[in-house]
């Protein structure tokens, strides 16, 4: 178990519901769940491997205690943020936003599985993108391709090379991207500066709180 | 002067050479046309969009925003801020209301400004392109400039997420939203009806999860053809990329023979104005609306 894992489930002791509605962006919601499953049903993922728990179920065990079940969970990094579930839930619990928090959470607790895809690309993009202040779409489908290391790149960029091709004609992939041109914002020291106070004031909140 | 004006959020996959640079080509046709004067915000950056959730935590997500609300009040007082693509729309939307709802977010919000040497005092409205044609122009002028309607011509309006949930266009249902098919309609093009309107095309999936999105396309794709449609046209340009660019390797998984071209209402709107073939941003498609090409030579 990482540091801060052991430290949270120890500060929390028994009370999982409590270390989410604490811990987690919007997880004070979950207790508002009534269990009628609409979310779930409207999921578009749902009929797809790898969707172990659908959000009604992660809130169920989130209530019941099941820290690992839910820590262990697959379902919330199978959400594509399609506010289906935001939109029906007769509590009008912000679903969406509930399930990123919690993956927000195991992530930032090193709980996140390893080499999850849709974590990688969560990480990805917003390093990406803060780091010029826009997205340089070339570097960000390299890094994304270039994940599993060198060899699968190669072999997944060879596969996708037609859908690159056919963008790089249309004008709309601009190979200069990869090697410094593209683009980027002006104050990207005033960023960078604005962004660390971010960080700063956030950790302190959350470390103030439990 | 122009008869409205905004500042324009052109977000990332909007400028020149990105993903999306056929949409900001045939937007500014459009708005030519319309006499519309978008301005945009000078030194935007990125609104973090749905996927970063993870990275970036909740502060530094609205702290992004709030400098884009900072530099656009600051610069272009009194502005609405357009944006053309639905993720940047909802990000900067959904950080405006928590922001408004939440003193200590925008406490510490205002801290992390100043280290830009920004801050916020009114937080201006957020606007999607499509609620401006049609909450401050509406149908009737947007019909007005029409020269050559797009009579005969079949249009699947894909409208899917985030142009249409959590917020949607005011007055428009979540499970059937009608103001696309409207404005197909107002272009003289036919709206076919089929079963997929809104249904998620598996966004930022496409990337790290590429198998289940095309499983979501295809449906997609394959209701329209059902529906008739000839065409497929979206508001958005992750829907527009994701229905697009992967016909090719769908037909390879799955035997399918898909060759629809998906196009911008703005490309629609920009054709049936008059405008060139390149005016329109058609040269940007990737698989080519040849029909459309035809149309505009003539
Ligand atoms: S739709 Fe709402 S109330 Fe129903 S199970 Fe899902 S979160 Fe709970
Ligand atoms: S927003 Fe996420 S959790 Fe909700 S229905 Fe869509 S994919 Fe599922
Ligand atoms: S949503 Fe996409 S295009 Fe829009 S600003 Fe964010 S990253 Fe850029
Ligand atoms: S349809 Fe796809 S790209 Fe468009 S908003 Fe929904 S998830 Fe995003």
């Amino acid at each position: 178990m990482s540091d801060l894992n052991q430290q949270m489930a120890e500060r929390y002791k028994n009370n999982f519901l409590k270390e989410i509605e604490e811990q987690a962006e919007m997880g004070e919601w979950v207790k508002m769940c009534m269990q009628c499953g609409l979310c779930s049903g409207s999921c578009p993922t749902n009929f797809h491997s790898g969707w172990d728990h659908p959000p009604q179920e992660i809130f169920m065990l989130i209530r019941a205690g099941k820290r690992e079940e839910v820590l262990n969970a697959q379902g919330m990094y199978m959400c594509t943020s399609c506010y289906n579930c935001y939109v029906r839930c007769p509590r009008k619990v912000p679903v969406t936003h509930v399930m990123h928090g919690i993956a927000e959470y195991a992530y930032r607790i090193g709980r996140a599985p390893k080499n999850q895809p849709t974590m990688h690309l969560s990480r990805t993009f917003w390093n990406n993108a803060t780091k010029y202040g826009r997205v340089n779409e070339v570097k960000l489908t390299q890094s994304l391709y270039f994940k599993d290391g060198l060899g699968a790149g190669i072999k997944k960029a060879m596969e996708m090379q037609t859908v690159a091709l056919g963008l790089v004609k249309a004008g709309r992939l601009n190979p200069l991207e990869a090697i410094g041109g593209g683009h980027k914002c002006k104050d990207l020291k005033g960023i960078h500066a604005m962004l660390a106070k971010a960080n700063e004031l956030e950790a302190q909140r959350k470390a103030a709180k439990g | 002067m122009a008869r409205k004006e905004y500042a324009f959020y052109p977000g990332c996959s909007s400028q020149k050479g990105a993903s999306a640079s056929n949409y900001l080509v045939s937007v500014e046709s459009m708005c030519k046309t319309l006499d519309i004067k978008m301005t945009e915000i000078p030194d935007w950056n990125c609104c973090g969009a749905s996927v970063s959730y993870a990275e970036s935590g909740e502060l530094p997500r609205h702290v992004m925003n709030a400098r884009n609300f900072a530099l656009a009040e600051s610069n272009l007082p009194g502005q609405d801020i357009v944006a053309t693509c639905a993720a940047c729309w909802l990000g900067a939307r959904e950080s405006k209301e928590r922001l408004e709802h939440s003193d200590r977010l925008m406490a510490d919000t205002q801290t992390a400004l100043k280290e830009a040497g920004l801050q916020i005092k009114v937080i201006p409205e957020v606007r999607h392109m499509v609620e401006v044609l049609i909450e401050d122009l509406g149908y009737d002028e947007l019909k007005k400039p029409v020269k050559k309607p797009l009579a005969g011509m079949k249009f699947a309006g894909y409208v899917g997420c985030q142009t249409n949930r959590p917020f949607g266009i005011a007055g428009e249902s979540f499970e059937n939203p009608m103001y696309l098919d409207k404005l197909i309609e107002t272009v003289g093009g036919e709206a076919v009806k089929y079963d997929q309107k809104v249904t998620c095309c598996g966004g930022a999936l496409a990337f790290s999860e590429p198998e289940k999105a095309q499983a979501q396309i295809k449906d997609i794709i394959e209701a329209a053809y059902d529906g008739g449609a000839e065409m497929i046209v979206t508001p958005c340009p992750l829907c527009q990329a994701n229905v697009e660019v992967y016909q090719g390797q769908i037909n390879k998984k799955y035997g399918t023979k898909f060759d629809i071209p998906v196009l911008y209402y703005s490309q629609l709107m920009t054709l049936a104005y008059g405008g060139s073939a390149k005016e329109a941003g058609l040269n940007g498609n990737v698989v080519r609306a040849r029909k459309l090409e035809e149309f505009a030579g003539k």
